[in-house]
């Protein structure tokens, strides 16, 4: 599978990842040419096989219903960018 | 005093022959030494590290202390510590102070040790040779034109100059394995699950474990001891109790039966990493053990699935860097859409671009089968090989990395190439094993690893078959001429 | 002329009533300071790990038993990619192609007296995410997540569902069914649980469905019955103007009383679901399930039938009485402690007691009359203490919180008179009072009859048995 500069634009969009015009083509020629890398995956019949999501087989571990948090709002604010009135501030949300 | 050992140092400790208050100062004047060279520590803590020290020493004078109170130590900057940034080697991160401590952190703070800062990384861990970092690569210390490996680059520089004597590092696809070899470090990664995740910051959340790196196995084994166990906020954490590493060290190695993959000698392998490597092996015959060809048959689509099972889930775990909560933020953005893309475009670099575009288009619709999907599939295969293999062994080894290291500059415009150099390392992250690379000799001055794997939770296996060889070897004792 | 069907199917988000939530211990209380309640998990902090809540996990399985469904013995946690800012993480923790609950079904009551069985295609757990708060900061929106991580469980119908009356028949059966099991607080205005719609039209007889249009985020049964009543004209209207539907998402404006496009915010979602890795399977076994079982109360329409059977109850009483698990406690209750009489404690509850709760707009659990205070008024009826008329004095004063019905009875002297002597003074005070009334009666104006019942009751200050009054009476004037 080989990416143009018009896909990456696409993809770059999806992932929010705002790419230069200018380097539009360096990105796709280097995706293309992970692609081509990773379709050597296909030299393999892999019909039947499981997909392995985890290395280990277990199962999900359930914790009790418990409140454990204290508020930590003034903590974890000192490290926004933008805060009033204890809330996150960001470029109006359009609905 | 900064030769010695984990182990040497806290037997000086507790005999008294120096405070850890003096140790520290020792390993901070190194740093300021030789840091601006080497650029193997992105933040350094002088100022807590002396605080923890005298602690420390307080708590001795009270009573009994375990093996690492007082020891220096650092952490690779993808462990999130408490009031100290934590950047992953992203300027998306530049100015993030964590607010919490991941648990290896809480875990050796808690055993006394003391840090001395934050090494050196690829930008989140993204990278074989670090020098995808925000602030720079870290530089091979046994010869500075060379790169010290990736991604935990700046805490195998950091041990081999003997800035530290242990670190912390994490191994998505060789991340510990690779860069302990080109420096001439010993490094673990230990089984998937064996170390809690929480607040080290995910790359490729089914495949990143973190692990020790020192010179020895044996410290490797006192640290480990620290590290491992069960940890109720990691959901992929394993509850199993952790054995005592440094009591299974010496364990004689009769009988012990070594697989060599025939698919990890072959092409791609370089001539002279093979001689100092087969001549390991041979040293392992030596010392008692059965030497035995196995064959792991999916080996070459290690890499292929690995780029993109690794980009997929990165494209996921870095969303949240989105200027909002935290991290780096563009200027006067002119809405919602702008911030988002500008912020990540400007935050993030070309490597960890690339995986995420990679990432994002292997999970999007019409691709998903196709590429995920079949990754997944590849990875049940690779898995199965090494079930199969460890039928017939205990542990296997081959080369850590192709080659030796590679000069800076060399690979970083062409990614395949890199990514290449983490051959033989990255089928044990997708099967979950753990896997060790200890130094086994040099090509002229660069040196040579050998990377032993061992079954599920066969941490003390690994770590008693590497101990026994530098009992008859050096080469872990060799410091490059220039920081020994 | 053409004829039109309907096709809904409802997506119902029901808020699950855990203490915290879903993958971090933070609490899930309605109302708290912005981001008070938002610990290091919710905000996607670099390094966190999501742990799943295993209450959150017993009431998907219980919903699952309640309405007969699959319970997944393998369910995977999926993420669902998108950026939004009220999302910390840029994803969503969901579940995709193995959810938890599979293929279940409710019986709804139509308005013709029929039922009709909507088939529930699946429900699967997932977090909630944050509010963006639209007052103006300087042009700018805040963002509060302290209800990002609340533990959802949305519900899917399958396209079953043919009219407004109907979507919104199945939406209050199902709230009623989530609130008897306990495991959703049900409160609407507070959003823990909304709805979006799924609204399509096609000629009647055609197999095909209609190209369909999402209404989102309806939080009241008119909202609902008043969008989708909205988006069948349109819809409609449009088809026959010669338009085209187009799937998209919509808003329902309550003030115009109309839905909207929300293109703009639609553009190519591509949400690139993939396994969590942070999660394992969750694996629930056969032990899981029975102690949910066993756990699993009375339902709704059980409750209903035994109603009928075993208290001889309407229909219309029977459902009356079983709309709330609380309700129905509180009338078993009252017909215990009275003994029996379950026709007259029926009406009582919901008579007086449940117009004195919608004055006060007050809960069953919040009545400051509890049963057993009720049956003991309801005693002093049967034993023919009080008339009913008494009572109801008596039930204001219970109300009012002035004691037991006995005490109130015996302060107040409503205490009734049975005494044969002492009514028949009475009777006799009141002819005496009455010459010309007593002259018409007996003349043959019967209806007067009822006048001077009237005056007895009166003069007794309604004490005077009434059955008593009017044997007694009948003989006199005679």
């Amino acid at each position: 599978m080989s990416l143009g500069p018009a896909e990456v634009a696409k993809i770059a969009h999806l992932a929010r990842l705002a790419i230069r015009d200018e380097d539009a083509p360096a990105y796709a020629r280097n995706l293309s040419a992970i692609l081509e890398l990773v379709e050597q995956m296909n030299a393999v019949d892999t019909t039947g096989v499981v997909p392995m999501a985890h290395p280990l087989d277990m199962a999900q571990r359930l914790r009790a219903d418990e409140v454990g948090e204290p508020n930590q709002r003034e903590h974890f604010q000192a490290i926004a960018p933008r805060t009033e009135a204890g809330l996150y501030l960001v470029p109006k949300v359009i609905e | 005093m900064h030769d010695k050992t984990i182990a040497q140092l806290g037997a000086g400790l507790a005999a008294g022959e120096f405070s850890g208050e003096e140790l520290v100062r020792a390993f901070l004047e190194r740093i300021a030494r030789h840091n601006p060279q080497l650029n193997a520590f992105i933040t350094i803590t002088a100022e807590s590290a002396l605080t923890q020290a005298r602690a420390a020493d307080q708590h001795r004078q009270r009573g009994a202390v375990g093996p690492l109170a007082g020891v220096p130590i650092a952490h690779k900057d993808i462990f999130c510590t408490n009031g100290v940034r934590t950047s992953c080697g992203s300027r998306i991160l530049d100015r993030f102070i964590a607010p919490y401590d991941a648990t290896v952190v809480e875990k050796l703070n808690a055993a006394g040790a003391v840090v001395l800062g934050k090494t050196n990384m690829d930008e989140f861990a993204m990278g074989s040779s670090n020098e995808t970092s925000f602030y720079g690569p870290a530089r091979n210390p046994w010869d500075l034109k060379a790169v010290p490996g990736g991604s935990s680059g700046g805490s195998a520089a950091a041990v081999a100059a003997r800035l530290t004597p242990g670190a912390t590092g994490t191994d998505t696809g060789g991340s510990i394995r690779q860069p302990a070899a080109l420096c001439g470090v010993t490094g673990i990664k230990p089984t998937y699950g064996r170390v809690s995740r929480w607040g080290m910051i995910a790359y490729a959340s089914s495949l990143d474990q973190g692990g020790p790196m020192a010179r020895t196995a044996e410290d490797c084994a006192l640290l480990l001891g620290a590290m491992a166990g069960f940890d109720p906020r990691d959901s992929t954490s394993v509850d199993r109790p952790v054995p005592d590493y440094v009591a299974a060290l010496d364990r004689p190695l009769d009988g012990l039966k070594i697989g060599l993959p025939k698919e990890y000698f072959g092409e791609g392998l370089d001539g002279e990493v093979a001689r100092v490597v087969e001549a390991a092996i041979a040293e392992y015959r030596r010392l008692g053990a059965n030497i035995i060809e196995v064959s792991l048959p999916n080996s070459q689509l290690a890499i292929p699935a690995y780029y993109v099972i690794a980009p997929a889930e990165c494209s996921s775990n870095l969303a949240r860097f989105d200027g909002v909560r935290y991290g780096h933020r563009c200027e006067n953005p002119k809405d919602l859409l702008d911030l988002y893309t500008r912020s990540r475009g400007e935050g993030f670099g070309a490597e960890v671009k690339r995986r995420i575009l990679v990432g994002t288009f292997a999970l999007s619709a019409g691709y998903y089968d196709a590429y995920y999907l079949k990754a997944q599939q590849i990875r049940r295969l690779i898995s199965d090989d090494f079930r199969r293999a460890f039928e017939r062994v205990d542990v296997i080894a081959g080369p850590t990395s192709p080659t030796v290291a590679f000069n800076l500059g060399e690979k970083v415009d062409d990614p395949i190439t890199m990514y290449l150099s983490d051959i033989y390392t990255i089928a044990v992250n997708l099967a979950g094993l753990p896997g060790l690379s200890l130094p086994v000799g040099f090509v002229g001055q660069r040196p040579v690893g050998l990377q032993l794997i061992g079954n599920y939770f066969a941490e003390d296996r690994l770590l008693n078959v590497a101990h026994r060889y530098q009992q008859v070897t050096d080469w872990h004792r060799r410091a490059p001429a220039a920081f020994a | 002329m053409m004829e039109w069907e309907t096709v809904i199917g409802l997506e119902i988000h029901a808020q699950l009533a855990t203490k915290s939530k879903i993958f971090s211990g933070a609490a899930t209380a309605y109302g708290a300071e912005p981001n008070t309640q938002a610990c290091a998990i919710d905000l996607g902090l670099p390094g966190v790990l999501p742990v799943l809540n295993r209450e959150a996990v017993r009431m998907a399985v219980t919903f699952g038993l309640a309405i007969g469904a699959e319970v997944a013995r393998r369910s995977v946690f999926a993420r669902k990619n998108y950026f939004y800012p009220d999302l910390p993480k840029g994803y969503q923790i969901s579940q995709y192609e193995l959810p938890v609950v599979q293929k279940g079904q409710l019986t709804i009551d139509l308005d013709d007296g029929t039922s009709k069985v909507i088939g529930i295609t699946r429900a699967h757990l997932e977090e909630d995410a944050g509010k963006s708060l639209h007052e103006d900061f300087h042009g700018l929106s805040g963002i509060d997540l302290n209800r990002a991580g609340t533990p959802l469980l949305e519900i899917v119908s399958e396209p079953d569902l043919r009219s407004a009356r109907e979507a919104v028949a199945y939406m209050k059966k199902l709230h009623q069914m989530v609130v008897y099991l306990g495991i959703c607080d049900g409160n609407m205005q507070e959003g823990s649980f909304r709805c979006d719609a799924n609204v399509s039209v096609r000629p009647k007889g055609d197999p095909k469905f209609g190209t369909r249009a999402e209404i989102k985020n309806l939080n009241s049964f008119r909202f609902v019955e008043r969008a989708i009543e909205f988006e069948i004209e349109r819809q409609i209207d449009l088809i026959e103007s010669g338009g085209k539907v187009v799937q998209e998402t919509r808003l329902y404006d309550p003030d115009k009383g109309e839905t909207r496009s929300m293109r703009g915010k639609e553009e190519a979602n591509d949400y690139r679901y993939f396994p969590d890795p942070d999660l394992l399977p969750l694996v629930i076994d056969e032990e899981f399930i029975a102690t949910a079982r066993a756990g699993l109360p009375e339902l709704p329409d059980a409750k209903k039938q035994r109603f009928m059977s075993q208290y001889g109850l309407s229909t219309y009483d029977a459902g009356v009485l079983t709309t709330s698990r609380a309700l129905g406690a509180y009338y078993e209750e009252t017909v215990a402690a009275l003994g029996g009489e379950p026709k007259l404690c029926a009406n009582w509850v919901m008579g007086d007691l449940s117009a004195f709760l919608n004055k006060d707009n007050r809960d069953i659990a919040q009545s400051p009359v509890g049963a057993a205070q009720l049956a003991g008024l309801l005693r002093r009826i049967q034993d023919r203490t009080i008339s009913g008329k008494i009572a109801k004095e008596v039930f204001e004063a219970l109300w009012a919180g002035e004691g037991d019905a006995d005490a109130i009875i015996e302060k107040r002297g409503l205490k009734q008179i049975t005494d044969t002597s002492a009514i028949e003074k009475v009777i006799d005070d009141v002819i005496a009072a009455n010459p010309e009334q007593l002259a018409q009666y007996r003349a043959g104006k019967d209806k007067l009859f009822g006048f001077f019942v009237g005056q007895v009751m009166k003069l007794s200050k309604g004490k005077a048995n009434p059955q008593q009054v009017n044997d007694l009476l009948a003989q006199k004037l005679k």
